[in-house]
């Protein structure tokens, strides 16, 4: 578990991801070589995985994201990972969750407009193995969204 | 809209991978100059195509065992204003994403909690009590992946 002091820092680090260490040390009332050694600590001990460039897939033209859930034929022991793999090699696809529930996996995936996604659906979706029902949400907008914990 | 070439795609592909990478390790790993990359990257962050970044954690490690997905329908259509449950779903502090989407369900919540007990409590004392909310599906987060997209 962490302190008080790397839990702050961690606080900043979500809420601006972007920010120089130095700011973030700042902003966490510690100096920048304690800052930088909190945080390569939180990494070697597997806490932070990672940081990673978010693309906004409307900006390059796909205007189309949907949310697809599957419920999957569990009668083969390999459905999951038969479906996860063959999902994988979908271009379109830019998430994979799996849950407990009544829905197995959701994929969310990216298209051009709306004939492109009729297109991938028909293609690429409905060809998907192990498939029993599948359920579509279309994205309208994003009202919130942060990494930011209630810590 | 923004067009891109193969020095772009192969950027992006590599900052979706670490966003940590500077300029300097992807001019030597993709043979071309520093300037050439940083006013690339500078590019596509202000043409919105990189929209920021997000930090990976180990939740299970920070005491956040259980993230669930919420399929939120609303129980009186054209009767609850959509702004008062859009900002009081936004409010609560275990919330950490709401989409509005159209389908058998209005809203998607993303929700975080410790464990099923504590995820029981935001479900009973936040969720349900938002205004207008009615029937709620809860799917709890077993694994989670991120792919490139079409990148390729």
């Amino acid at each position: 578990m962490l302190d008080d002091a790397s839990r702050r820092l961690l606080r900043h680090l979500l809420d601006a991801p972007q920010a120089p260490v130095a700011e973030l040390a700042r902003r966490a009332a510690m100096t920048p070589a304690t800052a930088a050694r909190r945080i390569a600590r939180m990494k070697a001990d597997g806490i932070l995985r990672g940081q990673h460039a978010v693309i906004d897939w409307r900006a390059l033209g796909y205007s189309v994201g949907v949310s697809l859930r599957f419920t999957l034929d569990k009668t083969d022991p390999r459905a999951f990972d038969a479906f996860q793999a063959a999902a994988r090699k979908v271009p379109e696809v830019i998430e994979m969750q799996t849950f407990l529930g009544r829905v197995d996996v959701r994929l969310a995936l990216v298209a051009r407009d709306m004939a492109h996604y009729q297109e991938v659906y028909r293609s690429r979706i409905l060809t998907l193995p192990h498939v029993a029902d599948i359920e579509a949400l279309m994205h309208i907008t994003s009202i919130k969204s942060t990494r930011a914990l209630p810590v | 809209m923004t067009d891109l070439d193969a020095l772009d795609r192969r950027l992006l592909r590599a900052l979706v991978a670490d966003a940590t990478a500077t300029a300097g390790e992807l001019a030597r790993r993709f043979g071309c100059s520093q300037p050439v990359v940083w006013r690339r990257i500078r590019r596509l962050q202000e043409a919105g195509v990189i929209a920021g970044r997000r930090v990976d954690l180990d939740l299970g490690r920070l005491g956040f065992g259980v993230s669930v997905f919420l399929g939120v329908k609303l129980a009186t259509r054209g009767r609850v204003s959509l702004e008062d449950f859009e900002r009081a779903a936004s409010a609560i502090p275990e919330v950490q994403m709401v989409e509005h989407v159209l389908g058998l369900y209005d809203y998607r919540l993303r929700v975080v909690a410790r464990d099923l007990a504590d995820f029981e409590r935001v479900l009973r004392r936040r969720i349900m009590t938002l205004p207008g909310v009615g029937d709620v599906e809860a799917n709890v987060l077993l694994s989670e992946e991120r792919l490139a997209g079409p990148l390729g």
